[in-house]
């Protein structure tokens, strides 16, 4: 499959079942999807509708059962484990609904972490852009506090630091706002799309809010395993 | 893998008291190896300085020829016996170049003394009492070489010179005899010599002190009729556990038959082989017990940190780091339980008489045969071995299942 000029990633008829034979269930039905370089786009859908499902295959922590996937011209469908965790590392940020902070480091440590695993330590130059990006979140006075000792949205906002840590394309959100009171949810939306507009990173964003996908330019919505609008 | 040893010293760290427990049940582990391995040791030294202590590691005795046969030289295959000398009175055999060899065997490395001696029976008179002793002739100088007879002396002097003897405390209570008497001794070679009580020892064998005595090499060479050469010659060891190889090697320097302690000592190899397999199963117990401490404790942290390890591996952490960060953990936990119970060992056993001073109704505890390089080298391999299985199991962790729960 050739992937277009200003896509950053195409699926296509991409099929997910899970457990087999009588109880097997089927959560993607053949779901094609392509996002274009730069794009802030909402993924809309009600609950078991596969947009979960379809993030963690995008975030190559999952295999379709079938279909294909192709991202900055590699075939991620036949890559093997190894190489899928460095273009992981490298091209995919990940914010969840709960942060999912390490909870014995600090904000900084938590922010650095992608970089430092695949140098294999803790550079200089990876603190700088890791204390960059704090100040960048607004959350200068908590560079290095224990992660458990911050609130709900410096936790969220410690985790969209660390998905932009090492500068990938995309970065996929599942409710990244789901675990916030409004306010909160309000700041961390404004810096994704302010990242997004400044350095032109992909961000798909799955959630249940009208509100948060009005903030994006493009709304997918999910529907019985595919896109239906 | 520098970031991979921060972050498994974090995770140390993060729960310190269950780190602490963990390293000190490790410890306990290592600490009884080492008890273990000094007692053992200690008690094997103990056994062995109060058997063979005492005696020659090795030892060189002339060889008593049998007396010639004589073969009819027509019928050899028949064998009829013409002639047979009767064995004499006298079986002492005699090692003549024994001068040449002693300073030979006092080169040979591991020697720690040699003793030149004649050795016999005679019959020990006082007034109308008489008493069988078996007479040992010593070189004046080297009368402690083998046995520490000045160690064990309680009257008088060890020093042995021309007309002197040195008797057992046991022997001069049968013939009531004090420091200073004197008391005739006669030969197996009917030889008769008065000599003066110059020394009583007290070893506490009740052979040796009732039947042994002591007399100068050149008392004994008057005694047996021999004048030159002598009966054996003793020899002692730095090492005793070296015996055999020493004993082969001054058979090969000097074509003599030096036989080691160990022959005719198998019963008390067998018990000591015994002894060392019980610690040996006790040390392996013991390290077992660490082991599966280790590994229980790691795969407990492995479930409990699933959805970090989940996050992990959805940040770009391979398989490998993941296995790394808990090996890490273990073979830490291993230094610093190994390390731990080794030095809680060591100052326990400090209190401890040393080898050398070892005494009747303590323990038998050598401090230097602690094993404690061994014991934090086994330690650490275990644990490591330990942690291999909580490691795969935590790379094996699906990052989408840890990180939903």
């Amino acid at each position: 499959m050739t992937i277009s000029q200003s896509a950053l990633l195409e699926v296509s008829d991409l099929v997910k079942t899970f457990g087999t034979g009588d109880v097997a269930t089927r959560v993607l039905r053949g779901l094609s999807l392509s996002l274009a370089k730069g794009e802030m786009a909402a993924l809309l859908g009600p609950s078991g509708s596969g947009k979960s499902t379809l993030l963690t295959i995008l975030g190559t922590l999952m295999k379709p059962t079938s279909g294909s996937y192709n991202m900055l011209d590699q075939d991620l469908i036949a890559a093997d484990d190894n190489q899928l965790t460095v273009f992981r590392n490298l091209h995919i940020g990940f914010v969840f609904q709960f942060h999912n902070l390490l909870p014995d480091f600090t904000a900084l440590e938590n922010v650095i972490f992608p970089t430092a695993v695949r140098m294999g330590r803790e550079t200089s130059a990876a603190r700088d852009r890791g204390r960059d990006l704090l100040v960048r979140m607004g959350l200068e006075e908590r560079i290095n506090f224990p992660s458990t000792k911050l609130s709900g949205g410096q936790k969220q906002r410690v985790a969209v630091a660390r998905a932009l840590m090492n500068g990938p394309e995309l970065v996929l959100a599942d409710e990244p706002t789901g675990n916030l009171d409004r306010a909160s949810a309000s700041q961390v939306m404004e810096l994704i799309g302010q990242i997004n507009r400044e350095e032109g990173t992909t961000f798909l964003i799955s959630t249940h809010d009208e509100k948060i996908a009005g903030l994006c330019r493009r709304q997918l919505v999910v529907g019985d395993g595919i896109v239906t609008g | 893998m520098l970031y991979a040893l921060k972050i498994a010293g974090r995770y140390l760290t993060a729960s310190k008291a269950q780190t602490a427990l963990l390293i000190v049940g490790v410890a306990v582990g290592v600490f009884i190896f080492i008890f273990m391995s000094a007692l053992i040791g200690g008690l094997a030294e103990f056994i062995l300085s109060r058997t063979v202590g005492d005696i020659s590691h090795i030892t060189i005795e002339a060889e008593i020829d049998d007396p010639a046969v004589l073969i009819s030289p027509n019928d050899l295959d028949g064998g009829h016996v013409l002639f047979v000398t009767e064995r004499g009175r006298d079986r002492t055999a005699t090692l003549s170049d024994a001068a040449t060899w002693l300073p030979l065997i006092e080169a040979v490395p591991g020697v720690r003394a040699v003793s030149p001696q004649i050795t016999g029976a005679g019959f020990l008179t006082r007034g109308a009492q008489v008493s069988q002793v078996s007479v040992t002739g010593l070189e004046p100088g080297k009368e402690s070489a083998i046995l520490d007879l000045e160690g064990y002396m309680v009257a008088g002097t060890v020093r042995l010179g021309s007309g002197l003897i040195v008797l057992g405390n046991r022997l001069t209570d049968d013939l009531a005899l004090s420091l200073g008497q004197t008391l005739r001794l006669q030969s197996s070679n009917g030889v008769t010599a008065t000599l003066t009580l110059s020394g009583i020892f007290d070893t506490g064998n009740g052979g040796m002190d009732g039947a042994r005595a002591f007399v100068s090499l050149s008392t004994a060479r008057t005694l047996f009729a021999m004048p030159q050469g002598v009966t054996q010659i003793e020899i002692k060891l730095d090492d005793l556990n070296a015996a055999d190889t020493t004993a082969l090697r001054i058979s090969g320097l000097t074509g003599l038959d030096a036989v080691p302690w160990t022959d005719g000592a198998e019963q008390l190899m067998e018990a000591l082989n015994a002894q060392a397999q019980t610690g040996y199963f006790l040390k392996t117990f013991a390290l077992i017990t660490i082991v599966i401490g280790v590994a229980s404790a790691l795969l407990l942290s492995t479930y409990r940190r699933r959805p970090e390890i989940g996050i992990m591996r959805a940040m770009g952490a391979s398989r490998g780091f993941v296995v790394f960060v808990f090996v890490t953990q273990g073979a830490m936990i291993g230094l610093m339980g190994g390390v731990t119970g080794a030095a809680l060992g060591y100052l326990a056993l400090l209190p401890f008489p040393s080898r050398d001073a070892f005494q009747a109704g303590t323990l038998p505890l050598d401090i230097t045969q602690g094993s404690y390089g061994l014991a934090i080298a086994l330690t650490l391999i275990g644990a490591i071995l330990a942690s291999i299985l909580p490691a795969r199991s935590a790379a094996r962790v699906d990052p989408v299942t840890a990180i939903g729960q």
